[in-house]
């Protein structure tokens, strides 16, 4: 069985499907209860669980930190965050002791807990309504980072987030929440550290995650070379090799993502080709990418992501150059 | 429309026994001559491992260190109150707490040796491990409370924290959460009157820290936290209140005789007579007291007790001495994940590539 959802519907049908699946499930956050979030991500849920979804006060260190003690019970937390630049209010908890809850107890007290959060451009919001600190979270041993590029990829990867033993950050694209649908199977399943390759090309590899992705296979479109698109889906751990396999076919490689450039998750991905696959490289790695500027307000917001033509550009200079 | 009071709030006060050892009879805590000796023999052992490994530290055989003298009447007497399913939830200056909840001496001087060890809980145990970050940890007792409710557990969680955490805005948070959620939580804070060199009143215009539980709309009172049979009568009362969905905060109000940590030099801020004050208010020293005019202690059990004691730990500094000997640096690679994923695999394996030769 298989049914054409969007993102969002996405999101809830998995969340809907693993609170029934389980009864450690537990799903609460800033208005997710009666109002079924913001972006309705969590809408109807508390009417069927009403002892397994709630309305959290306004508290995003609250949130993330009471996650902490649930998991430690045995209960399987999966709060919502608003935005994910609400998160900084709680980074803390995730950084002090989420992430390191596992590790300093030895394995003894663990922490599977799965953060939801819009994150990205794409709906001209306010002012921190739209960051992307992928890298960010990355950088936090202890934590997986999870960023899904289309409905499909979000029941999967989802399901296995809240599965998962250890706590991930779920990153759903905001601009994806409802631009299209697909066919979404029944209780799919992603393996967490797979990424996947979902264009085959020989003569450039393109690495995009989240919305950058669909950007990515538009851009794609206009060039007659044969280029590979590669969605790496976890950020940490990273598929490193499905990323290296691919440049060492193609030998050039354009990574694309909506955060700021330095010190991005395009800088890690390039040295990671340096390390594996360094010989086989015909031209420079090319970054397309934010700037390292706050993400403007929405008025600029459109002169800061990434768009078709940006990503086109890039694949053209790294296709040039010999 | 008249401007009226609309609301009023009170905080209470307890202290079942003074200073100079008389108590009040009308609040006694019900319990047993071996009881008493038990909590009076907690108490000495925590007394005893802080000055050990102050000692230690000046030796340089363990790190830094932070000693509980003087609080020992607060986290044993709220410690002893728990039932055997309920949970701490530690700040960093809880070794009375753990040692009355069971933790072998060894295991603290191991987290003082710099070794996660330390901080491993086995199964059952309900405890989480030592909180670093001040007021962190207040959140993670309510998501405890809260689970054990949603699981119709009735265990409860109590944690500490001290004056200074009050300031933290998670420590408000939590008492919020709990309050919305009827987190089965107590909130146990130590007033021991300073956070590092900051005093009390440097740290908040509040009269008392339990009327913070006011604006959280949650339980609060104060007792003297020098007191073994105030404290164990106040946390009984709270931690059943909270089995049953009741949140209470608790102001222990004590004083931290010692250092900060082993690393801090509290002459730099305080006068010795504050000091000489506070030493004539000690929590075992007045315990001695009562157990020595009820005739429950005499010489003869006193050194029975501290024989027992000064063995003990000599017993668990070897032991953690032996520990440190045997720490396998690659294990830093394991417990980060549940399964070591590729890039971590790749690093532990370059590490012990590099040792090895």
């Amino acid at each position: 069985m298989s049914e054409r959802l969007r993102v969002v519907e996405a999101v809830r049908e998995t969340l809907r499907s693993e609170l029934d699946r389980s009864d450690d499930v537990v799903v609460y956050g800033e208005d997710v209860g009666r109002a079924g979030g913001v972006f309705r991500a969590t809408q109807g849920l508390q009417d069927q669980f009403p002892d397994r979804v709630y309305d959290a006060p306004v508290g995003e260190a609250g949130i993330i930190g009471m996650g902490i003690g649930l998991a430690a019970t045995g209960m399987r937390p999966v709060p919502e965050i608003q935005f994910q630049s609400f998160l900084y209010q709680g980074f803390h908890q995730l950084a002090q002791n989420v992430s390191r809850m596992r590790s300093r107890s030895r394995g003894t007290i663990t922490c599977p807990m799965t953060i939801r959060m819009p994150y990205g451009g794409g709906i001209h919001a306010l002012e921190l309504h739209s960051e992307s600190f992928e890298a960010g979270f990355s950088h936090i041993p202890g934590l997986k980072v999870v960023i899904p590029s289309s409905p499909a990829e979000t029941a999967g990867l989802l399901r296995s987030s809240i599965r998962s033993p250890d706590p991930v950050v779920f990153m759903e694209p905001t601009r994806l929440y409802r631009s299209f649908r697909e066919e979404v199977p029944d209780d799919h399943e992603i393996p967490l550290g797979e990424g996947r390759v979902v264009d085959d090309g020989e003569d450039l590899t393109v690495v995009a995650w989240g919305s950058m992705l669909q950007k990515t296979i538009e851009a794609v479109d206009d060039f007659e070379a044969s280029i590979e698109v590669v969605d790496p889906r976890t950020l940490y751990p990273l598929d490193t090799e499905t990323i290296t396999d691919s440049v060492r076919k193609t030998g050039r490689c354009v990574i694309v993502h909506e955060a700021p450039k330095t010190a991005g998750m395009a800088g890690e991905i390039t040295s990671r080709i340096n390390e594996e696959a360094f010989y086989s490289l015909e031209a420079p790695v090319e970054r397309v990418t934010g700037y390292d500027v706050p993400m403007p307000m929405f008025a600029r917001e459109d002169d800061y992501v990434p768009d078709v033509d940006r990503i086109a550009a890039g694949i053209r200079r790294t296709l040039d150059a010999d | 429309m008249p401007r009226e009071e609309i609301a009023q709030f009170s905080i209470d006060s307890v202290e079942v026994l003074a200073a100079d050892g008389s108590v009040d009879e009308s609040l006694v805590p019900d319990l047993s001559d071996e009881q008493l000796l038990e909590l009076y023999e907690h108490m000495k052992r925590s007394r005893r491992l802080d000055e050990r490994s102050i000692a230690l530290q000046r030796r340089g055989e363990i790190g830094t260190y932070a000693p509980a003298i003087g609080q020992e009447a607060a986290q044993v007497g709220s410690a002893f109150a728990l039932a055997d399913d309920d949970w701490i939830v530690p700040s960093f200056r809880e070794s009375p707490a753990f040692l009355t909840r069971g933790t072998p001496p060894a295991k603290i001087l191991q987290y003082a040796m710099g070794m996660e060890e330390g901080a491993e809980i086995p199964g059952g145990e309900g405890a989480l491990p030592p909180a670093i970050p001040v007021g962190s940890q207040p959140l993670h007792a309510v998501g405890i409370g809260w689970g054990n409710a949603m699981q119709a557990d009735p265990g409860v969680a109590l944690t500490y924290f001290g004056d200074g955490a009050t300031s933290e805005g998670d420590v408000y948070e939590a008492f919020n959460f709990a309050g919305v959620f009827d987190s089965q939580t107590v909130f146990f804070c130590q007033n021991n009157q300073y956070a590092i060199s900051t005093r009390r009143a440097e740290q908040t215009n509040a009269e008392t820290l339990a009327q913070k539980a006011i604006a959280a709309g949650i339980e609060g009172i104060q007792v003297d936290g020098n007191d073994i049979l105030g404290v164990y009568r106040v946390a009984s009362e709270a931690i059943e209140k909270a089995r049953n969905g009741t949140p209470v905060l608790i102001e222990a109000l004590t004083y931290r005789r010692s250092m900060h940590t082993t690393s801090d030099d509290p002459t730099a801020y305080r006068e010795a007579a504050e000091e000489t004050e506070w030493e004539a208010r000690d929590p075992i020293v007045r315990f001695q007291l009562y157990l020595e005019q009820r005739g429950i202690l005499n010489e003869e059990t006193k050194s029975e007790i501290e024989d027992r004691i000064e063995s003990e730990i000599a017993d668990a500094i070897t032991e953690a001495k032996a520990a440190r000997e045997d720490v396998d640096p690659a294990e830093m690679f394991e417990h980060v994940y549940e399964e070591l994923p590729p890039e971590l695999e790749s690093q532990m394996a370059a590490f012990r590539g590099e040792t090895d030769e």
